[in-house]
């Protein structure tokens, strides 16, 4: 059942008629959260790389034109830029599309951001595979595993418009770095005004309703979505998960996951993204050290992506929900 | 302000005392550039000890010009300035480069807090510089401090200076002034071997920024220079210097191997004692 602390969308597993779910692109959250940061501190300032319509950030350059700055393309500057202006005092969320922010102007955050600890939010819309038929050089999968490397670098990957606004909002007054992960598509809407959101903290979105759960389900970003479809046909096949929302991939929630580990002693990992280095991996990272745990990862293998339809592509790269049951099934067959 | 012929004399003293230190701290770290930062200390001692609006002893003063040393790897010139103009001792020069310093082998605003902004990697200053501007331009605060950006021929040749250049035009930025190390020289040769940057004045021109050329070692000429950059309301300035890479040590002079290495204990000795004999006592 869906975690009935956290006021989820009753709405969730609804696919259509009136009562289907509402889908909504992750990016129009930052949007709305970018608008409201703005209307509650004058600092906040927006940069965009000709892209400003693309990542949301419309909204607030309309309402706030002397707070915005447009680059052009010119990826590099907007993160350069962005450290000069936080070193004023302001706090500067910069967008563009993620295979270019980070992708083209990783040195420079590096540098001017990072290793500089400047206030700034990097924002990369458009990441993953389901960016679709523009294809495989617009759809970054390296992203996460790119900005978690970096000391001082937050990284959060929201699982839905009402998050994203919510990440927005907490990066605005967070005091350090951060990378914001979004994604193109409409995304269905899984949390509610209601559901708590801190950076930092993972929730478990789906549980058994009673009892322990076999295996432990830990999702981010847009893909969270399919894993709590995956866990509701799993609790009906006779198998019990849970389900943990990891939109906070770094600061990650150590005591969260080992605890999920603790009590399921089987994992399953779902990103849209590399394996390598991802979200999984940080997942690996902590357990290795705190709690020795099978893991199957969901992610895409090695391979870069290319045009298609959203679902198609998810299918096709086997991160979908089918490929979630079986790496359910086939981590319990390892458990010990 | 207008330089009288006594402050001149004191500056180039104060010059010279910072050529000194310069080699003595290369020389103890056993490795840095040398003939950048000797290039710049006429440039540097003009900022610190006349033109910058700042306070060695209140460093964070709020109202102060900024700088942005883009090419940190010419840092020793900026630690060794800063350092006699009070901002920390000068015997700390020595610890250049070695484990636990502040004074890291290119500048880092967390080690050393006087500095603005961590710096190195060639192209990215111009645009840092760019964004405080533009900070200070939406706080209404452009017409009360200037940003100074210092950097190298050798960086622009980094596409990022451009994108920054081109910025700095469209939005009119008047408070950035930058001013370019033109030694002719980087790592592997002359710059027009390695690739050309000339007719220099018309690329800057063609992006809306107000050019001037001077002499990098005419303490009077640069200050006038300054002066004018400070009056060009309506553009931003670059001041194109022309420095000669490893100046003040005849035998360092104009060449490019100087750029990236230190002197031996012995060059140094020698370099040191041609220094000092401008001011014997």
């Amino acid at each position: 059942m869906l975690n009935p602390k956290l006021k989820l969308n009753p709405k969730v597993f609804n696919d259509a008629g009136e009562n289907a779910c509402e889908q909504v692109p992750i990016r129009k959250g930052f949007g709305q959260g970018l608008l409201s940061a703005g209307e509650a501190d004058i600092n906040v300032v927006g940069l965009c790389a000709d892209l400003t319509e693309s990542t949301q950030m419309h909204l607030f350059a309309n309402k706030f034109p002397e707070r915005f700055i447009q680059v052009g393309v010119a990826e590099q500057n907007l993160a350069t830029v962005a450290s000069g202006m936080a070193a004023m005092g302001k706090i500067p969320f910069c967008s563009s599309y993620a295979m270019f922010s980070p992708g083209r102007n990783w040195e420079q955050i590096r540098t001017t951001i990072s290793y500089n600890d400047r206030k700034v939010v990097v924002v990369g819309s458009h990441s993953g595979i389901s960016v679709g038929p523009d294809g495989g050089t617009h759809q970054a999968l390296e992203d996460i595993a790119l900005m978690r490397v970096m000391p001082n670098m937050d990284v959060v990957s929201p699982c839905d418009a009402i998050e994203a606004k919510k990440a927005t909002l907490a990066l605005a007054k967070s005091g350090r770095p951060a990378y914001l992960r979004l994604v193109r598509e409409k995304t269905p809407i899984i949390t509610t005004e209601e559901t708590p959101f801190d950076l930092g903290k993972a929730e478990i979105y789906w549980m058994p309703d009673v009892g322990l759960a076999q295996v432990g389900i830990i999702a981010t970003g847009g893909l969270l979505h399919r894993a709590i479809l995956a866990a509701k046909e799993l609790e009906a096949e006779g198998i019990k998960t849970k389900v943990m929302n990891l939109a906070s991939i770094k600061p990650i929630d150590v005591d969260a996951v080992v605890a999920l580990a603790k009590e399921c002693k089987a994992l399953v990992t779902v990103e849209e993204h590399q394996i390598a280095g991802g979200m999984g991996s940080a997942v690996a990272e902590v357990l290795s050290q705190n709690f020795p745990t099978p893991i199957e990862f969901i992610g895409v293998k090695d391979l870069f992506g290319q045009s298609g339809t959203p679902d198609e592509l998810i299918e096709h790269y086997g991160i979908g929900k089918n490929s979630i049951k079986e790496a359910v099934k086939k981590v319990l067959s390892r458990k010990i | 302000m207008n330089l009288t012929d006594k402050k001149i004399l004191e500056l180039e003293k104060k010059a010279n005392d910072v050529r000194q230190s310069i080699i003595e701290m290369l020389v103890e770290a056993k490795s840095g550039h040398t003939a950048g930062p000797l290039g710049m200390a006429d440039i540097f001692t003009l900022f610190y000890f006349h033109i910058l609006k700042h306070d060695p002893k209140n460093p964070s003063w709020e109202e102060r010009d900024r700088v942005v040393l883009s090419n940190g790897h010419i840092a020793p010139v900026l630690y060794a300035t800063m350092a006699h103009a009070g901002y920390f001792p000068v015997k700390e020069l020595k610890t250049l480069r070695k484990f636990g310093t502040r004074l890291q082998g290119h500048p880092h605003r967390e080690y050393l807090p006087y500095v603005d902004t961590s710096s190195g990697p060639l192209g990215s200053g111009l645009s840092q510089a760019v964004g405080m501007g533009l900070a200070d331009r939406i706080d209404k605060k452009d017409k009360d401090r200037f940003i100074y950006c210092f950097m190298s021929d050798g960086e622009l040749n980094e596409g990022n200076t451009w994108e920054a250049v081109m910025l700095a035009g469209k939005y009119k930025l008047r408070n950035v002034i930058a001013i370019i190390d033109r030694n002719n020289i980087q790592i592997e040769g002359v710059t027009e071997d390695v690739m050309p940057l000339e007719p220099l004045q018309s690329k800057w021109r063609a992006f809306n920024w107000h050019v001037i050329e001077v002499s990098g070692h005419d303490f009077r000429s640069l200050n006038e220079v300054v002066e004018e950059a400070q009056t060009i309301y309506e553009k931003p300035t670059v001041i194109i210097a022309h420095t000669i890479p490893g100046k003040g040590v005849k035998s360092f002079e104009r060449d490019y191997k100087w750029h990236g290495k230190p002197p031996t204990k012995e060059e140094g000795e020698m370099a040191l004692e041609e220094l000092r004999k401008n001011y014997p006592c």
